[in-house]
């Protein structure tokens, strides 16, 4: 793919666009979140550009960055052909502040994919027409996809039966061992270690936060 | 027809009549009629659908009968994966079934929530529900269903609640078709499949003037 639109995205925006790469021959340009809506106004009504299509949109935590996360828009062109991945990063090590501008009112298509983002990443967006969860239920806490959430803390809406109640054993044996599955949960960020033992049977009573305030002890909760 | 026509007499019926009691003739009525409640979410209502279309044909064991209200079904199959969202529906289904009434987890993920190790989904319908028999398989195979099945009729006769979980039986299939070539090094090559299959294909290379004879 040419970079074309890279080049005029540098050319219009300067200042706005933090960096471009075209790795593998995806252009992909990383630019400032304050300028998210104005360039993506652009990139939709310009006739240079022209991003009819709106492919995906999707949040990527990188807990070890500063800001955190990071928000995906990949674009395609039906008439122009060509295609673009634009990147902005928003919110700090807690994820303070991390919000962006809407873009359902350039590309309707949008609304579930960032309400799907705001579920899942917990990342805000300005301006969107119905901002609630969409995967999960609404009285789940935290961000699941974020690094620092537990991935094996579960929330139930019911609550389990006990064993006394059964009249028998309903633990079950962990499909994987502690170091196989899914590492994020466990890691404790602060100290890059391995901090939380299996658990499976969390209840909603002690079911804590992993939202905000947790951000970077997530890894103790479970 | 000499063996169609045979009568089948049951002790002490001599005189027109036999004995039995009561729950127990209950029971052996309560076995052969289970209308279901299939509670279908995922990959496994596949094989759900499998067992109770002709080929295998629930039918068979009197238990083909869906119901689409949970109030006039009386055994709920949990067929897939149950997520922590859904968990509300399932219960209240099983709240609103009349009794007397039994849970069949179709599959690893209903019986144990299978790898999905996460909070999404729930480890094992038992967590919300009283489960009567565990079928396990990623999907499980249309006769260990059957097995299933046939445990928890089994159980409906002598009026067992305890939970029962169906052990794992051979794949038919594997004995049948040979899937991977040397999969057992020494007999896949000269397998009679494979002979088969060689003729087969010699045969159509032949007549479509491929082979090499015909060069």
């Amino acid at each position: 793919m040419s970079k074309a639109v890279l080049e005029k995205l540098k050319q219009r925006f300067g200042d706005a666009i933090e960096s471009t790469h075209s790795d593998f021959g995806d252009d992909t340009a990383v630019v400032k979140a304050e300028s998210w809506k104005t360039i993506c106004e652009a990139l939709r009504r310009d006739p240079a550009f022209d991003f009819d299509l709106f492919v995906d949109l999707c949040g990527v935590d990188y807990p070890k960055r500063t800001p955190r996360m990071e928000v995906v828009l990949h674009l395609y062109s039906t008439t122009k052909h060509h295609r673009l991945r634009l990147k902005a990063r928003v919110g700090d090590e807690d994820m303070e502040g991390a919000e962006i501008d809407s873009v359902v009112s350039i590309w309707s298509g949008a609304n579930w994919f960032e309400r799907e983002v705001y579920d899942m990443s917990g990342v805000t967006f300005r301006g969107h027409p119905d901002l609630r969860r969409i995967l999960m239920y609404p009285e789940f806490q935290g961000h699941p996809l974020r690094k620092d959430y537990p991935a094996q803390k579960t929330q139930p809406l019911v609550p389990y039966r006990t064993e006394e109640e059964a009249g028998l054993a309903l633990e079950k044996l962990p499909p994987f061992r502690d170091d196989e599955g899914m590492p994020y949960g466990r890691v404790d960020w602060a100290n890059g270690q391995h901090a939380r033992p299996h658990t499976t049977n969390d209840t909603p009573a002690d079911a804590k936060t992993a939202n905000g305030t947790n951000g970077n002890g997530g890894g103790g909760a479970g | 027809m000499a063996e169609s026509t045979r009568t089948v007499t049951l002790e002490g019926s001599e005189a027109g009549f036999a004995t039995t009691r009561f729950d127990a003739l209950l029971n052996w009525a309560r076995k052969y009629s289970l209308f279901q409640y299939p509670f279908v979410t995922a990959c496994c209502g596949m094989e759900f659908m499998a067992v109770a279309s002709p080929r295998f044909d629930l039918a068979r064991f009197g238990a083909e009968a869906p119901r689409f209200s949970p109030r006039q079904a009386d055994l709920l199959w949990v067929v897939g994966t149950i997520s922590q969202r859904q968990a509300p529906a399932l219960r209240r289904i099983y709240e609103q079934m009349m009794d007397p009434k039994w849970v069949l987890a179709f599959g690893t993920c209903a019986s144990c929530g299978g790898f999905y190790d996460n909070y999404t989904t729930v480890p094992g319908i038992d967590k919300i529900i009283p489960t009567d028999v565990y079928v396990p398989g990623c999907p499980p195979r249309p006769e260990a269903v059957f097995d299933g099945l046939l445990l928890l009729q089994d159980k409906i006769a002598r009026g067992d609640r305890t939970p029962a979980v169906v052990k794992p039986r051979t794949d038919p299939v594997g004995d049948l078709v040979q899937l991977r070539k040397g999969a057992g090094a020494d007999e896949a090559p000269d397998s009679d499949v494979e002979k088969r299959l060689a003729k087969k294909r010699d045969k159509a290379l032949h007549d479509l003037g491929h082979s090499e004879d015909a060069k």
